[in-house]
């Protein structure tokens, strides 16, 4: 770790963005403007003689998607022609529902009154000790109902789904948070429900598949490519395009053509919404850093976007760096990945020379996914966010620390976001507030904790 | 109405099909399948079987788009070594020998986006590619492929789907050359197929947006269902049935068993006298 970020760090960024950068498509470029200033860099004096504020308000890192759906040269609607009369279908009804105050209230009401929101922002006394150094927050994702920030976007998309008028709902899932949250909503809303599950996040996962049935959804064991989350994706896809008329799917994280990793955003957003209100009556300020971890990357997005114009709050990316980067077997896109095109967007992404898509490996099948959220690719090029990796190892150390500093049990995903810290926190200064998102809890994972430390059950 | 005139070989051949008053048998199999020297033997005797143009599958790890049947292909092909640019060698390979049937290479964009889409252009021009067919790329993206394909000279084979209404056709068929690929069913290849009377009025439809060649795939398993479709349509497309047929010509370990290509190229005679017979 060194320090929030150096300028060295910016800077090789940049010029890996205009390396990468291909020229299709460029339509939405950030405009130099936006990259004047290090927004974790707050010991430099921000450009002399530069209007900040001026800056701030002609350019915004709120602003995306264009309206093709691109973040910079990332997102998009890469999908076959059966569906992309489908996807039209959910922008333009996401859109009416935006702009329908009552579509608001009915999704408050339900985030109010059935998962129970808003989640408590809880300053980690033992765990800041622990590590002496930045003041630790942790943003409890994991009380919400089914345990984890996925149902805030499954009850924002089944709102939507059934003012669309669908009959069936599909979802794919890693961990299996996605699928129980699903399966939970579609219970909630009397709709039938399919998940598609890869035959080894099955294996791993097996609390959520039981919990998946006793709510009512069919879980369908995917047995193609390297059955894990990726190719759950692929058959989700197989069966919307198969059934288009009645089934709407429901995308677990900020991944999919346009304008899924939007309104997945849009919906994960109350996270970092909350944390601000919440924060200023703790602390009376902003953080001064955020840090989540990232599969797709949406209870990242959560966090981050509600603060991606505060200039002064620092943000940090966990992607899973399974056995290690240099292994190869790992699910860190942004790291060791390169733009390409996957289930309906451009992003960062495991592949070889020839544009085949690699296998990912986490210890947490919620993280094992072979690309990320487009939006994640873009604040990388443009070097908003900071990306940093952890491994299994270090998860699991993480995993451990939390659960006896905290007596939290933390689901391995955001563990790997608890890794970073226990890495930062004590080189932060004592005054330093840092918010990590934990995710969700770790009940799910206890079998995979007990293999990998050994342990008979 | 999106008119072009008949040039390339994808054109002439639908203009001279048209002079016999017939139909065209295009045959999809996937490049490098099982490995390139059975891939390449294959692929120089469909025009004799009666392949009137070649869909060859560029391979790709998650075809997103297909069933079982060429997904298990796609695969087999990887595991065989197969790349792009051992695709474009094999088009360049059948070119040698043949310089009158269509070559249109069907995939997904990633591997050609990793190749670098100019780069790909050229080779494939080079290589005697007439046309592409890219799934994932729908008219939204038409910047990425499709504008530069056709400024390098190579046709853009979109798909028309039943999801693509009529307020959507003209967007669809905008950018579409060589001719349009109706995908008579919403779903995966290989699955359902569609029955007679819903691909004679879909091909209606597209006829009256359109003076391109029509050609219907998805789901055309048999002689008889080729004919039917050559009866309205002036192509039948079949990839899966094909593929399903090398693939039982594979042994437990995944090489091709002896008279393989021969078993393939007698179901795609098959095929052939099915869309020959039938008169429009
Ligand atoms: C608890 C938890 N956190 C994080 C993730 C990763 O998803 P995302 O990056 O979209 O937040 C998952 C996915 O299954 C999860 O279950």
């Amino acid at each position: 770790m060194t320090g929030l970020g150096s300028s060295l760090a910016l800077n090789s960024a940049l010029k890996a963005t205009s390396e990468r950068a291909p020229k299709a498509n460029a339509s939405w470029k950030p405009t130099p403007a936006r990259l004047w200033w290090r927004p974790w860099d707050r010991d430099l004096a921000s450009p002399a003689g530069r209007d900040f504020t001026d800056i701030m308000q002609r350019n915004t890192y709120r602003a995306g998607p264009d309206e093709r759906g691109h973040f910079g040269i990332h997102g998009g609607r890469f999908v076959a022609e059966t569906l992309m009369p489908l996807v039209l279908d959910v922008e333009r009804a996401y859109a009416a529902a935006q702009a329908d105050p009552a579509f608001d209230r009915e999704l408050q009401y339900y985030l109010t009154h059935y998962v129970g929101r808003p989640s408590p922002l809880y300053f980690a006394e033992r765990l800041t000790k622990a590590l002496g150094g930045a003041r630790i927050y942790l943003k409890r994702e994991e009380l919400n109902h089914t345990g984890a920030h996925k149902i805030n976007n499954c009850m924002g998309q089944i709102l939507l789904a059934r003012r669309m008028g669908k009959r069936r709902i599909i979802a794919e899932t890693g961990a299996g948070q996605h699928g129980v949250a699903t399966a939970t909503v579609c219970a909630l809303f009397d709709l039938p429900c399919t998940v598609y599950m890869g035959e080894v996040d099955i294996e791993r996962q097996k609390p959520n598949v039981f919990r998946m049935r006793l709510l009512g959804a069919e879980v369908k064991p995917v047995t193609s490519g390297s059955r894990t989350l990726k190719d759950a994706m692929n058959e989700a896809l197989r069966d919307w395009v198969t059934n288009v008329d009645s089934t709407y799917y429901l995308i677990g994280t900020v991944a999919g053509p346009h304008p899924y990793p939007m309104m997945v955003r849009n919906f994960q957003a109350v996270i970092g919404e909350e944390v601000r209100t919440q924060l200023q009556a703790a602390e009376g300020r902003l953080p001064d850093s955020l840090v989540a971890c990232i599969g797709g990357g949406s209870n990242a997005m959560g966090l981050f976007y509600p603060f991606l114009d505060d200039p002064s709050v620092a943000m940090v990316g966990v992607e899973a760096a399974g056995l290690g980067l240099d292994t190869g077997q790992h699910a860190a896109s942004l790291a060791g990945g390169a733009p390409g095109v996957l289930h309906g967007n451009r992003t960062y992404l495991l592949q070889d020379g020839d544009g085949q898509i690699l296998e990912g490996h986490s210890i947490s099948a919620g993280l094992d996914y072979p690309g990320v959220g487009p939006e994640h690719a873009w604040l990388h090029d443009v070097g908003r966010v900071r990306y940093e990796s952890a491994t299994d190892a270090e998860a699991l150390e993480a995993f451990k620390l939390c659960a006896r500093t905290e007596g939290i049990l933390p689901a391995l995903e955001p563990a790997h976001a608890l890794a970073h810290v226990i890495k930062a926190a004590p080189t932060l200064p004592t005054d330093h507030v840092l918010v990590m998102s934990l995710s969700g809890r770790g009940d799910k994972d206890i079998f995979t904790v007990a293999s990998a430390l050994g342990v008979e059950m | 109405m999106s008119a072009r005139p008949a040039s390339g070989r994808i054109g002439r051949r639908f203009a001279a099909l048209g002079a016999e008053g017939r139909a065209a048998l295009v045959t999809f199999v996937t490049a490098g399948d099982p490995d390139a020297g059975t891939s390449l033997a294959l692929l120089r005797g469909l025009p004799a079987a009666g392949a009137d143009l070649i869909e060859i599958g560029m391979p790709f790890t998650d075809p997103m788009a297909d069933g079982p049947a060429i997904q298990a292909a796609s695969l087999r092909a990887l595991a065989g070594g197969a790349t792009l640019a051992t695709t474009l060698a094999l088009v360049r390979a059948f070119r040698d020998g043949d310089d009158a049937t269509p070559v249109i290479l069907m995939g997904y964009y990633n591997p050609i986006y990793r190749f670098g889409v100019d780069h790909f252009l050229v080779e494939a021009a080079a290589a005697g590619v007439d046309g592409l067919i890219v799934v994932d790329l729908p008219p939204e993206e038409d910047d990425e492929l499709c504008l530069p394909a056709l400024a390098a000279g190579l046709n853009f084979i979109r798909l028309a789907t039943p999801t693509t209404d009529d307020a959507r056709l003209p967007a669809v068929l905008r950018h579409t050359s060589g001719f349009v690929y109706y995908v008579s069913i919403a779903g995966i290849t290989g699955t359902a197929a569609a029955s007679d009377h819903a691909i004679s009025t879909a091909v209606d439809r597209l006829r009256r947006h359109t003076d391109l060649p029509i050609a219907v795939g998805f789901g055309i398993t048999t002689p008889e269902q080729a004919a039917a479709v050559a009866r309205v349509a002036d192509a039948a497309v079949v990839g899966s049935a094909i593929v399903s047929r090398l693939a039982a010509a594979l042994n437990d370990r995944g090489q091709p068993e002896p008279g393989l290509v021969d078993h393939v190229l007698a179901l795609v005679s098959r095929l052939a006298t099915g869309v020959r017979t039938a008169r429009r």
